[in-house]
């Protein structure tokens, strides 16, 4: 009686021995995937925190003889990525003016007709739409906008095809979210005699709001890094552009640029530092935005 | 599902045995009523296909009192009350054979936006908005239709409705907090003041105390008694003892039929079809 007693404490103390190790290499795993990350940061703050001050923000990306004087006197480079800040703002600014109400709408479609033949199609569609390669955005970018209605590279081209990009998150997320709340809610509004469509835009959708925002959010994060539709069609430039059918820099572009220019290439890691930021905080955004304004039924 | 297509068949059958006998007894219940505000006429309700969850249902609902619908598990209760108010038209293959009067109007033929301010409506589970207040909830109504009103119309509306339902010596002090934040029974009270606040002439309920404690249920069940002065009460419930207590006419319903109306008392005493007093003696449901 009492040996085996003694026996299941053993067996007992092993497996809250196992247990804890099993913790243990969880939380090193997990920190381990974080490392990347943590690298990253310091990396470029490491190399990029001298060249970020003030004018950083408001001067245009220098031109490569000036850089090279700059780096002969052993000086930081002068200028900032002001063009490419502003056209990023421009261009993803007006990828979500497209993208966020299309796809709100069209989410609202899918949760409301999850059922339909039509819905799953704009399911599967949207489903693709994810899958497809960014470069591939930039050429239907070319081909609809820079060819036909700007007549050459625009910040025009390059949002829609940014929107396209950030379309499905937004699009799937809405419909996430709004299938989520209880088919009461539409009740208790509609047997109020509230006609369906003011149901929906002052019921349904402030209900679901927290979900919605951090979706769009988690877009336009995905947007804002990328480079390659661009290049086919925002293409760049050295001047602060606000016309949206001329050529126009952004924050991706500059660095793409830097990075091809020996005497710029210092400025790839402010950068990316800035960007990667950038990024960061939208994130950050979304998630607090789930979490704080979350509507509890 | 299934089991309810065969008990459906042998009931059928048991019916045809005797033939005529129940049809006998219920002989037309509108004239059981005594100035009905709302008059069903033969109605069946299907969601689609040709398999009708009520079936030929007549009935007049009295006005000023509370008409209790029971019945076991998917005879239609639900169907029946929500096709009162056509909030049943929600599932988009819904039709009808038969109508409901309101009053003189076919309300099958009226605006649902207008009929459902007539008609109010109170749920199984407690919705209140999420994202409204305790004072706009109550104005719901009014605010989600566009309705402008002067802020002194505003709170009398809600001290008025908040009182009726004695929510307002609880609430008054918070009533610019979120109405989800309140208890279950509170917010039952506050989606029936929500409802009562838009003047209607007639709300229905559907299961409105299932989800609710004794205590949250017997403080509703006294609310119930007291507004059927100002409006007539369609309540649909699980809990025999609930009905027994606070309804004036009670409807028995079996597999979307209509098996039995009339005086609670008398449904409860002296039950005409056997399938009611089984049903009442817990035989089955
Ligand atoms: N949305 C719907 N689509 C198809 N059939 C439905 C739908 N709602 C109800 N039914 C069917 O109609 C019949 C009656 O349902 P109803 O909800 O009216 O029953 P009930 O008496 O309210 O039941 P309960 O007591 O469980 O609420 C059931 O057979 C059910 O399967
Ligand atoms: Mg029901």
């Amino acid at each position: 009686m009492n040996t085996s007693a003694q026996l299941s404490n053993a067996k007992l103390k092993g497996r809250l021995l196992k247990d804890k190790l099993f913790t243990y290499t969880l939380i090193f795993l997990a920190f381990l995937s974080s490392v990347p990350l943590f690298l990253i940061l310091f990396e470029l703050i490491k190399k990029g925190y001298k060249q970020i001050n003030i004018s950083f923000f408001y001067k245009v990306a220098p031109d490569t003889m000036e850089a090279m004087v700059a780096v002969k006197n052993n000086e930081i480079i002068p200028g900032g990525i002001a063009n490419g800040i502003v056209g990023t703002l421009i261009i993803v600014g007006m990828a979500s003016l497209i993208a966020i109400p299309l796809g709100i709408i069209c989410g609202m479609y899918l949760a409301e007709n999850s059922k339909g033949k039509f819905a799953g199609i704009v399911r599967f569609i949207v489903d693709m739409l994810q899958g497809v390669p960014s470069i591939v955005l930039g050429v239907i970018g070319y081909i609809w906008i820079v060819k036909p209605i700007t007549g050459g590279f625009s910040s025009l081209a390059g949002s829609v095809a940014l929107s396209i990009m950030m379309l499905p998150s937004i699009v799937r997320s809405t419909e996430e979210t709004l299938k989520m709340i209880p088919e009461t809610l539409k009740e208790a509004a509609l047997s109020l005699g509230v006609p369906y469509h003011k149901t929906m835009l002052r019921v349904v959708l402030p209900s679901g709001i927290s979900g919605i925002i951090s979706g769009v959010i988690l877009g336009i994060s995905r947007i804002a890094g990328e480079t390659a539709p661009l290049m086919l069609t925002a293409l760049g430039s050295a001047a602060i552009s606000t016309d949206i059918t001329e050529p126009s820099s952004a924050i991706p572009l500059l660095i793409w640029e830097f990075y091809n220019d020996p005497n710029l290439v210092d400025m790839i890691w402010s950068a990316s530092l800035f960007l990667l930021f950038l990024i960061l905080c939208l994130n950050l955004t979304a998630k607090a935005i789930a979490k704080r304004w979350k509507v509890q039924y | 599902m299934e089991s309810t297509v065969l008990e459906k068949k042998e009931v059928e059958v048991k019916i045809k045995a005797q033939p005529n006998k129940i049809n006998n007894m219920m002989q037309n219940p509108i004239e059981n009523i005594e100035s009905p505000i709302i008059n069903i006429d033969q109605l069946s309700v299907s969601y689609g296909g040709d398999k009708y969850s009520i079936n030929d249902v007549s009935a007049g609902i009295a006005k000023n009192k509370i008409t209790a619908i029971m019945g076991p598990s998917g005879c239609g209760k639900s169907t029946l009350l929500r096709a009162i108010n056509r909030m049943h038209e929600l599932n988009p293959d819904t039709h009808n054979k038969g109508t409901v009067y309101l009053g003189e109007e076919d309300i099958y033929k009226m605006n649902p936006i207008l009929l459902r301010r007539k008609i109010g409506m109170v749920f199984q589970r407690p919705n209140p908005f999420p994202t409204m207040s305790i004072y706009d909830n109550v104005i719901a109504g009014y605010l989600l239709n566009g309705i402008k009103l002067k802020r002194r119309e505003k709170d009398e509306i809600v001290e008025k409705s908040l009182r009726e339902v004695g929510l307002w010596s609880e609430v008054k002090d918070s009533l610019h907090n979120k109405g989800t934040f309140l208890s279950g029974g509170q917010q039952q009270r506050l989606c029936i003041a929500r409802a009562l606040a838009y003047t209607p002439e007639i709300i229905l309920l559907d299961e409105p105390t299932s989800a609710l404690d004794p205590i949250a249920t017997a403080k509703i069940e006294d609310l119930l008694v007291k507004l059927k002065k100002d409006f007539t009460i369609v309540l649909v419930t699980h809990n025999m003892s609930q009905a027994a207590r606070i309804s004036d006419y009670s409807m028995f319903m079996y597999l979307g039929e209509l098996v039995e109306y009339g005086k609670t008392k008398q449904m409860f005493t002296m039950p005409k079809d056997k399938r009611t007093e089984e049903y009442l003696t817990g035989k089955f449901g």
